[in-house]
């Protein structure tokens, strides 16, 4: 009798996580959480400035205070050739300032103690002496004649410009907006945000003189990638360096770049022989690690009358804070921004991408999101409907018109890009029909007549998730494939590692599905493990939706390489020929004499006690996998709210997501997924940003002011699937960690736009505050977020 | 995350305590809910020599209701036993609508409402309640009792004309003389957000008239607003559209906003006047909604 | 215990006042010497050793460091240590009874109610104390009762599945 997969936890089985086991009692394993035999702590001095030059920094009084073991400066770091350190971004930053501070919260001093309390004592007895420089805080004042540079530290760099790139057909996108019966423009600035886990940065290193071996515990979504850095920044052999990244509390992205506390956890462990543990406070983790987003767009569509999407054209201003250190790995200097508009027939498209520096906080990481993929399509999805109400063509028919067709794949975007698969009309239906569109048309209507403002917005929207392909992808030339080990034991359990890194997605119990897909091993019979880069294979971690693309596909292909050993040692024990067996779930058999057959386990047992002369022993193999293509799930977003038009407050009625993310290992696991992101896409619609006043003050710096939402405010949300296979993974999946994180927001920002349409106003930026919407109402002008913000003094 | 050292007492007694404050000389501080203060500790924003935690004076957790109607609420009560009180509910619109949208529910079952007085900042929402009720605070200090008024007792942010060695042992609200009215609004972006606007509106009627009004206003000054005027102008009469409409034109004149990221000076302004109009028109018998 | 070996200061220790508190924590006393400006979250922690409780944010927002105090929630990064002295702390170590999870724990785990469990034992912990005050809540109630708690991956819609799942358990047990 053949297994039930979905008994044994295999593809397609909600099963219940193996990690909640040790979460819900209070036994996870957090940086945090680990003491070692004759630990220190660290506490970091930062920048109260956003710009000026540093002319004096008196330890005394903190080296004074009982206690302290250690007190380092930028000059401490320099003498290791430590001050400054590569980004990701072929950029350098620096790890303790030596000539000027750039960012409010930029790194100056860090402090060794007994106690953190101690070395926070002691950071407050330094005395840093600033000469305050001019502060800029966007990119307009960063490329106005005259403005200060802000990197001087750099030869040849005269300006305060990262790059300007462009890519795609200008002249054909030009000769589409000759022919176009109507342009469409639209500007807007997807506003700084901030990743923020709950749990912030954190490490303890670990130098054992006695052995010359680096340990370092780390809050790192990417460990293999963190130690090739620190054997290139530190200049220790890669070999005498072991990163372990335990549980982590979140990560979205903020846990991929290499921060300045780790360099200088490791360099204090490496001077004090002892452990060092830092663990950044939130403050800390808000105002000096990756941010997100923040660039301005300047968008127009060329259109003709019926609706077709003729041309796009796009410039943006992105602005990458003090140190160009954007997490991102593909040759494209603004990441994927181009993927904008895949799921659109766009016959021709140009974009321009110019970076700046400014006096803010360096990151540009993919917060729950593929490389400004979220930026792509949030602009993609503001124009649409911006298009559409320019054209008086229905917002959901106007997406029906320009819709790559089923048939149509693998389609080729006007950006390069190869789409492969999807039923972007099927999802856009299913939405539809779950919102009660026609429905609610007539009660918005209704309601308009008694001064009620309701309004419905979509977001339709394909990304590519999973990076990457060898060919395109690579951190620092370290390509961008991933990798698993499983070694299957005597008795048929299972050990699997991969170069991933959960931090909340589930892997331990994913990932036995597959292992249990492929070779009908029990889910349960199968421990996975992360994270420690002396037991896992090498891999480039958990960010943008790459873990199910990429170490996902490799789980499945280790797994057949286990089965393809496993059937000749089948072949062996049933006394037949390789070429005799057939496999079905968990058992080979004799083609001729179905039941005649040995289970995987047995095969396993003979692996260690029956091996045929020839055939090495064992039962273990690895894999790595290189995607031919990136996944390109889709989905449709759909949102409708009632707006308040006394006070600007808007409040969500209800939320349809339909995602089609291919083939779901574990469906309750997707669903958490997409209910996160929604989650965050509605907090980046209605709340959280991070902004600067004009002396570069970060408004936002904790969580009274960087506002997440709570149980409270946060919308149900309705969800339903549409699956299309992707075509090139081994199990059919795509990527899904993001999708609502990315396509959400302009759900939510288009329904309060379609609330208020018809009064003039184009845009109102991210978030959608009360007063800015008020403001909209009453002023009937567009309202801009971008920073300065302006704060009257008291 | 890590507050600096400092010396800690926790008192038996008032009088234990107040002589600890005295022996503080103006560097102690009290330490009631500390739902504010630890925080501050933590930031390091506030670095005091003494921390005089009260939490274990005796008897001094209640909240009641004298004969006459006159509510009093010790040190130790918690914005959680306002919010769940029956009695309030009931018989005090203003603070029942105001005891759910004080922070969030776990600070609140620990935050008291005189220590919130007491902390004097201009977004707190108690002050504008007890402002609106015309309360007051009792505090004890080396000299005996007094009694401040909620209207006088912050002198700017932060900043209260309570003496270094006084302490506030209760706040009191006076009985009502006819039939107590209000509410209070709050517009904040998340549960346990500050209040962008918060307007406390209380009053009392009597034979269809209003006898009595005040109104308070949250974020929008340094210092938590009496808009006396605002209140004056619902006096005398019904409340219509009319006296409504004043009173929301006369509170948006008192207020003194500031832009910042919770909004412009103009918004916070305009959200005065909505949430008074708001307020009035939802009192039962209020004429106000008719126009 | 083991009275076999203490490691005690090489020297007298130094003039910073401590203090000696005895706090019931998950049932058992735990007396520990320590500085008034150690909060009670790093007691329990660092001190105890019970790192279930976690610190989350500066500013008493997050919730992550939720403990029951004297069967009330509240959070232990906002409260000193001292403060605690004679009082009974509940932490995520103690909700689970000696052999079976308490129906909050099991309800998370079923409905999906955490991902990378960093809020999760602050949320259940807030979730135990409103379920014995409110047996039999409504959504709004809960979502209303868990809005001190924050949650960064969830979404918060599994969380009250959660609760309402656990709520029915608990009704379901007190009718036995």
């Amino acid at each position: 009798m053949q297994l039930d997969e979905i008994k044994i936890g295999g593809l397609g089985a909600s099963r219940r996580r193996v990690e909640d086991n040790r979460f819900i009692r209070g036994k996870g394993n957090y940086v945090d959480d680990i003491v070692l035999p004759g630990m220190l702590h660290m506490e970091i001095l930062r920048s109260p400035l956003a710009h000026a030059r540093i002319k004096s920094i008196d330890t005394t009084k903190a080296w004074a205070i009982p206690g302290v073991r250690l007190v380092m400066t930028g000059e401490t770091m320099a003498s290791r050739n430590l001050a400054w350190m590569p980004t990701l971004s072929y950029d350098t930053q620096a790890v303790l300032a030596t000539d000027k501070v750039r960012f409010q919260g930029q790194e100056v001093a860090c402090v060794i103690a007994d106690d953190p309390y101690i070395a926070k004592d002691a950071c407050e007895a330094i005395v840093v002496e600033y000469e305050p420089l001019p502060v800029i805080v966007n990119p307009q004042q960063a490329l106005a004649p005259g403005a200060p540079l802000i990197r001087d530290d750099k030869e040849n760099q005269l300006d305060n410009v990262v790059f300007d790139w462009a890519v795609g057909d200008k002249d054909g996108t030009d000769r589409a907006f000759a022919a176009a019966d109507v342009v469409s423009k639209l500007e807007l600035h997807y506003p700084r945000s901030h990743p923020s886990p709950l749990e912030s940065c954190g490490s303890i290193a670990d130098f054992d003189r006695a052995t010359s071996k680096l340990t370092v515990y780390m809050t790192t979504q990417a460990p293999h990638i963190i130690r090739a850095a620190v054997a290139l920044v530190a200049e220790l052999p890669e070999h005498m360096i072991r990163i372990i990244s335990p549980d982590l509390g979140g990560g979205f992205g903020n846990k991929v770049p290499v921060y300045p506390g780790y360099v200088a956890s490791i360099l204090a462990s490496i001077l004090l022989e002892r452990p060092v543990k830092w663990i950044e406070d939130k403050t800390g983790n808000l105002i000096s690690t990756g941010f997100a987003r923040d660039i301005y767009l300047h968008g127009e569509m060329a259109l003709r009358k019926d609706g077709k999407i003729l041309g796009v054209r796009m410039h943006t201003d992105s602005d990458h804070g003090a140190f160009f250190s954007d997490a991102q790995p593909s040759k494209f200097k603004i990441g994927l921004m181009h993927s904008t508009f895949a799921c659109y027939d766009i016959p021709a498209a140009h974009l321009t991408a110019r970076g700046v520096y400014t006096n803010k906080a360096p990151g540009g990481v993919a917060y729950r999101c593929s490389f400004r993929v979220t930026e792509a399509m949030f602009f993609q999805e503001r124009m649409v409907q911006a298009a559409a109400d320019d054209l008086g063509i229905d917002q959901a028919e106007f997406r029906r018109i320009n819709f790559v067709r089923d048939d149509d794949f693998p389609h080729r975007t006007a950006f390069g890009f190869l789409t492969d698969s999807g039923q972007y009309g099927k999802c856009l239906d299913v939405g539809l029909e779950a919102i009660g569109y026609q429905d609610f048309l007539r009660q918005k209507a209704e309601a308009a007549k008694q001064g009620r403002l309701l309004g419905i917005g979509i977001s339709t929207m394909t990304e590519p998730l999973g990076a990457g392909n060898s060919r395109e992808y690579d951190i620092l030339g370290i390509k961008m494939f991933d990798s698993a080990e499983l070694r299957v034991h005597m008795t048929g359990k299972a050990i699997l590692r991969t170069g991933a890194k959960s931090q909340g997605q589930g892997h331990e119990t994913t990932w036995a599905q597959i292992v249990a897909h492929e070779l009908g091993i029990p889910a349960d019979d199968v421990t996975v493990e992360e994270g420690d880069t002396d037991t896992a294979p090498f891999g480039m971690g958990t960010y943008a939706s790459r873990s199910t693309p990429v170490a996902g596909a490799a789980v499945a292909m280790v797994s057949r390489k286990i089965r393809a050993k496993a059937r000749k040692l089948a072949a062996h024990l049933l006394e037949v020929s390789e070429e005799d067996i057939e496999w079905e779930l968990g058992r080979f058999y004799v083609r001729s004499s179905p039941d005649r057959g040995v289970t995987i386990q047995e095969c396993a047992m003979a692996a260690y006690s029956n091996v045929p002369d020839g055939l090495e022993p064992g039962l273990e193999n690895n894999a790595y996998y290189d995607p031919p293509n990136l996944t390109w799930p889709f989905a449709c977003y759909i949102a409708t709210v009632e707006v308040d038009p006394g006070t600007g407050v808007w409040d969500v009625l209800n939320m349809v997501a339909v995602d089609d993310c291919g083939v779901r290992i574990n469906p309750m696991i997707v669903e958490g997924q997409i209910m996160g992101g929604l989650t965050e896409a509605y907090a980046m619609a209605s709340m959280q940003f991070i902004t600067f006043d004009a002396e570069g003050n970060c408004v936002g710096s904790n969580f009274m002011d960087y506002l997440l939402p709570t149980a409270w405010e946060t919308p149900g949300f309705e969800l339903h699937e549409v699956v299309t296979p992707c075509p090139h993974h081994p199990i059919g999946a795509k990527g899904i960690g993001e999708c609502a994180t990315v396509g959400g927001p302009a759900a939510f920002v288009n329904a309060v736009m379609d609330a208020i349409k018809g009064i003039g106003v184009r845009n109102i930026d991210m978030p959608l505050l009360p007063d800015r919407v008020y403001e909209a109402l009453t002023e009937r002008h567009d309202v801009s977020g971008a920073p300065p913000v302006k704060m009257d003094d008291r | 995350m890590y507050p600096s050292r400092f010396r800690y007492e926790a008192p038996r007694s008032v009088e234990e305590a107040i002589a600890l404050l005295h022996q503080g000389g103006g560097e102690a501080k009290v330490l009631a809910g500390g739902q504010s203060l630890v925080p501050m500790l933590k930031l390091r924003f506030a670095s005091p020599e003494m921390l005089v935690d009260i939490n274990n004076l005796p008897g001094l957790d209640y909240l009641r209701v004298d004969a006459d109607g006159t509510i009093r609420i010790g040190a130790l009560c918690r914005h959680a036993d306002l919010e769940k009180s029956t009695l309030l509910a009931a018989h005090q619109p203003t603070m029942a609508a105001a005891a759910p949208l004080v922070a969030d529910p776990i600070v609140r079952n620990r935050g008291t409402l005189v220590g919130s007085l007491c902390h004097a900042d201009p977004q707190g929402d108690w002050a504008s309640v007890m402002i609106a009720l015309g309360g007051h605070i009792v505090a004890q200090g080396p000299k005996g009792r007094r009694k401040i008024a909620v209207a006088d007792l912050m002198k700017g942010p932060f900043q209260t004309v309570l003496a270094y060695d006084e302490l506030a042992i209760e706040a009191v609200v006076p009985a009502p003389k006819g039939v107590a009215g209000g509410g209070y609004l709050k517009l904040e972006r998340r549960v346990g957000d500050f209040a962008t606007v918060g307007v406390a509106i209380a009053i009392e009627t009597s034979a269809g008239s209003v006898i009595r009004a005040g109104i308070g206003l949250t974020g929008v000054g340094g210092s938590t607003i009496n808009a006396v005027d605002a209140a004056g102008a619902l006096l005398g009469g019904p409340l219509t559209a009319d006296t409504i409409a004043r009173a929301s034109e006369l509170a948006a004149q008192a207020a003194q906003p500031r832009s910042d990221h919770r909004g412009s000076a103009t918004y916070k302004r305009h959200i005065v006047s909505t949430f008074v109009t708001r307020i009035l028109t939802s009192v039962p018998d209020s004429k106000g909604k008719a126009a | 215990m083991s009275s076999l070996f203490a490691e005690v200061p090489p020297e007298p220790a130094s003039d910073v006042p401590v203090r000696r508190v005895t706090i019931n924590v998950n049932g058992e006393a735990r007396t520990a010497v320590i500085e008034p400006r150690l909060l009670l979250a790093h007691l329990l922690r660092q001190g105890f050793g019970l790192t279930g409780t976690h610190t989350g944010c500066d500013t008493t927002n997050c919730g992550v460091c939720t403990v029951l105090f004297d069967g009330t929630p509240i959070k232990s990064c906002t409260m000193l240590a001292v403060q605690a002295d004679g009082h009974n702390i509940l932490t995520v170590e103690g909700l689970a009874g000696a052999s079976e999870l308490h129906p909050v724990q099991e309800a998370f785990k079923d409905e999906h109610g955490l991902q990378c469990g960093f809020c999760t034992p602050g949320m259940m912990l807030t979730a135990k104390a409103f379920l014995e005050t409110n047996p039999d809540p409504t959504e709004d109630e809960v979502r209303w009762a868990l809005s001190g708690n924050l949650c960064r991956c969830t979404g918060y819609q599994n969380i009250v599945k959660s609760v309402l799942a656990a709520a029915e358990k608990l009704r379901g047990q007190a009718g036995n």
